[in-house]
């Protein structure tokens, strides 16, 4: 078994009376692609935004190659409203903003898309570039980190060359079609250099055929860039011929998990996407 | 599209550059009839720059602050305090008398308007803490408070001995060179260009696009907002600086409400974004109200007296444009584009491409 890059410990996420993701556990291992997977509202992009830091789990924490990067448990009004099944296990409480878990190494795409949409592909990109700049905002604006800068956009204009992107590196984001659009938020995340990629539904609103093109494009950057994938889909195709393990959520709980030929024949699984008698 | 060739776009902005410059000592050098035109000139040259470093906010990092008045003030009085003359110090602050330690403090104009800025930064470093974690309209009311405080501070009879409280400070000496201003703000808004145009420039575009994903990009999103924020306080500063030189008396009634809308105006007016577009409006609207003194005067056309022609009717003239301007240009005159000489070249073209589609028989055949 190789190593852990990312665990989930026991993610509790409660807003008010809702309980969007309940005692949630899950770990990654290094050069994996894993999928979430389960009918809308099951608590998926929830876990997303936990892990990227963009909410605070109302309990729970997660560790990222080893180091907690987020951690709680249920405070304030919360503490009384706490209704997860997990009791309250951390002590410590770690709260890194997504700017900081970036920087760590962990990078994502958005469900609904999220490019920067007045600036061309070229600046999408440079922008995620920025953050392990060295100089300082004065040397910065008197141009005298030419040789950085140059570096920049030369790893820049590398990587929309690898992503097919170089020919539309001049045009306005949002002017691209919904295809590219998406590749180029793929660019702009592993722009940042990470070791684990999250991606929230990248096969959303795509053809079988972009579809097609998308399950090649990332099994080349997982090799190119040594990535470790996470991602959220609904193209089943998609997910059983990329992933090597599936956990399947249903209303916040983890309900399944394994290999895609488990997955496929879990009667749990079943039920959840085709709903039970009872259910309707 | 064809552009033009890189060297030529430098030989026309030099160009352009000399001639405005020849223009302006020419104005100079015959003062007594273009004395009142100069100091148009020169006025819009300081708003321009309050209009750029707003801008450098609202258009570039799109924080929403209405504080502009406020920390103009700050840079304003901390020049006229430190320039003032010893000697003719008593005499300004005749009613209560100035406090020990200012009474003998001196500076060169530019120290005095560089401490102006920095004041007016560390005040904005501050500030920034309570109010940039505040987002859009709530960022601008919160703003605008902290320059009514300042404001009301100034004017506070408790630092009589300081600001000379509600009678102002003047026999601020005036700049020595009329052309010092346009070198002043044009070093001003050159800098901020650059800011603009850095790794940190981009990283405030970024934030202004869209911040969850900026923050997913890994910039700090606080760390940036304050940074863009000081920045733009820094200018702001200088600017008020500029203008308590100019004005050679100021009180805190100079920086009032009506100060900041002025520059929101000139910002709004340019273009959100555009900071050629600022530079430009803030001529057009500063000149624009002179140019329009002619609705004041009574008029009479064929023994008949117009109705409407007296004192003020101008501003009804100005409102009525700016409102024309924002219906019709709805992003501002520039919107978010920068004045290019491959932006006119382009546009000239399409205006000779019109020409000849609507002569038959030359390129007629040509339409998609």
């Amino acid at each position: 078994m190789s190593e852990t890059v990312l665990k989930l410990n026991r993610i509790t996420m409660q807003f008010g009376g809702l309980m969007a993701v309940n005692d949630f556990s899950m770990d990654v291992n290094r050069g994996e692609v894993v999928a979430i997977i389960g009918p809308n509202g099951a608590g998926k992009t929830t876990a997303f935004n936990v892990i990227t830091g963009v909410y605070a789990p109302t309990n729970g924490s997660v560790d990222f190659c080893g180091e907690t990067i987020i951690s709680n448990r249920p405070q304030g009004k919360m503490r009384k409203l706490y209704a997860g099944d997990a009791d309250s296990i951390c002590d410590r409480v770690v709260r890194k903003t997504p700017d900081r878990i970036t920087k760590l190494g962990i990078a994502r795409t958005f469900q609904n898309i999220r490019l920067f949409k007045s600036l061309t592909v070229f600046e999408n990109v440079l922008i995620a570039k920025h953050m392990n700049i060295k100089a300082n905002l004065f040397s910065a604006a008197f141009m005298l980190n030419r040789h950085e800068e140059h570096r920049m956009r030369q790893e820049t204009a590398q990587l929309l060359e690898i992503l097919e992107l170089a020919d539309v590196a001049d045009e306005v984001a949002s002017s691209l079609p919904y295809g590219k659009q998406r590749r180029l938020e793929i660019a702009r995340a592993i722009a940042t250099g990470p070791e684990l990629l999250l991606l929230d539904e990248p096969a959303a609103g795509m053809n079988p055929q972009e579809t097609n093109d998308l399950i090649h494009l990332i099994h080349r950057l997982k090799q190119d860039f040594q990535l470790t994938v996470l991602m959220i889909e609904h193209h089943m195709n998609l997910v059983m011929e990329i992933s090597d393990r599936i956990y399947v959520l249903d209303f916040g709980r983890l309900i399944a998990s394994g290999t895609p030929d488990h997955i496929q024949n879990d009667k749990r699984v079943i039920d959840a996407y085709l709903g039970v008698a009872e259910d309707e | 599209m064809k552009t033009l060739d890189k060297k030529i776009t430098y030989l026309l902005s030099a160009g352009l550059l000399a001639a405005a410059i020849m223009v302006l000592l020419y104005m100079d050098h015959n003062r007594t009839t273009y004395n009142y035109s100069l100091s148009i000139l020169q006025r819009s040259a300081i708003y321009a720059v309050a209009a750029v470093a707003m801008n450098l906010l609202t258009g570039f990092t799109g924080l929403f602050s209405l504080g502009q008045a406020g920390f103009m003030a700050i840079g304003a009085y901390t020049v006229a305090i430190l320039t003032i003359p010893v000697a003719q110090r008593p005499s300004v602050y005749y009613i209560s008398g100035i406090a020990e330690p200012l009474a003998q403090a001196t500076a060169p104009l530019w120290a005095a308007l560089l401490l102006g800025g920095l004041f007016a930064a560390l005040l904005g470093f501050f500030i920034g803490y309570p109010v940039l974690r505040l987002k859009s309209d709530y960022l601008a009311i919160a703003t605008l408070g902290f320059s009514e405080i300042i404001r009301a501070f100034i004017a506070a009879p408790m630092l009589n001995r300081v600001t000379n409280g509600s009678y102002g400070l003047k026999s601020i000496p005036g700049f020595p060179s009329t052309l010092m201003v346009f070198l002043i703000s044009g070093l001003c808004i050159f800098l901020m260009v650059l800011v603009i145009r850095s790794s940190y420039g981009r990283a405030f575009q970024a934030i202004r696009e869209d911040e969850i994903a900026a923050e997913s990009m890994g910039i700090g999103l606080f760390k940036h907002k304050q940074m863009a924020f000081v920045i733009s306080c820094f200018f702001t500063g200088i600017s008020g600086g500029m203008l308590a030189v100019f004005m050679r008396s100021i009180d805190s009634k100079t920086f009032q409400i009506g100060l900041t809308y002025d520059i929101l105006l000139i910002v709004v007016l340019g273009g959100i974004g555009s900071i050629t577009g600022s530079v430009l409006g803030s001529f057009l609207m500063t000149a624009g109200r002179e140019w329009l003194r002619f609705f004041d005067n009574p008029l009479t056309i064929a023994g008949v007296q117009v109705p409407l022609f007296r004192t003020g009717f101008r501003m009804v003239i100005f409102s009525l444009i700016l409102m024309a301007v924002v219906l019709y240009y709805r992003k501002g005159l520039m919107g978010t584009k920068e004045f290019s000489w491959n932006g006119i070249y382009a546009f000239l073209q399409r205006l000779g491409q019109k020409r000849s589609k609507t002569r038959p028989g030359k390129e007629g055949g040509n339409d998609e």
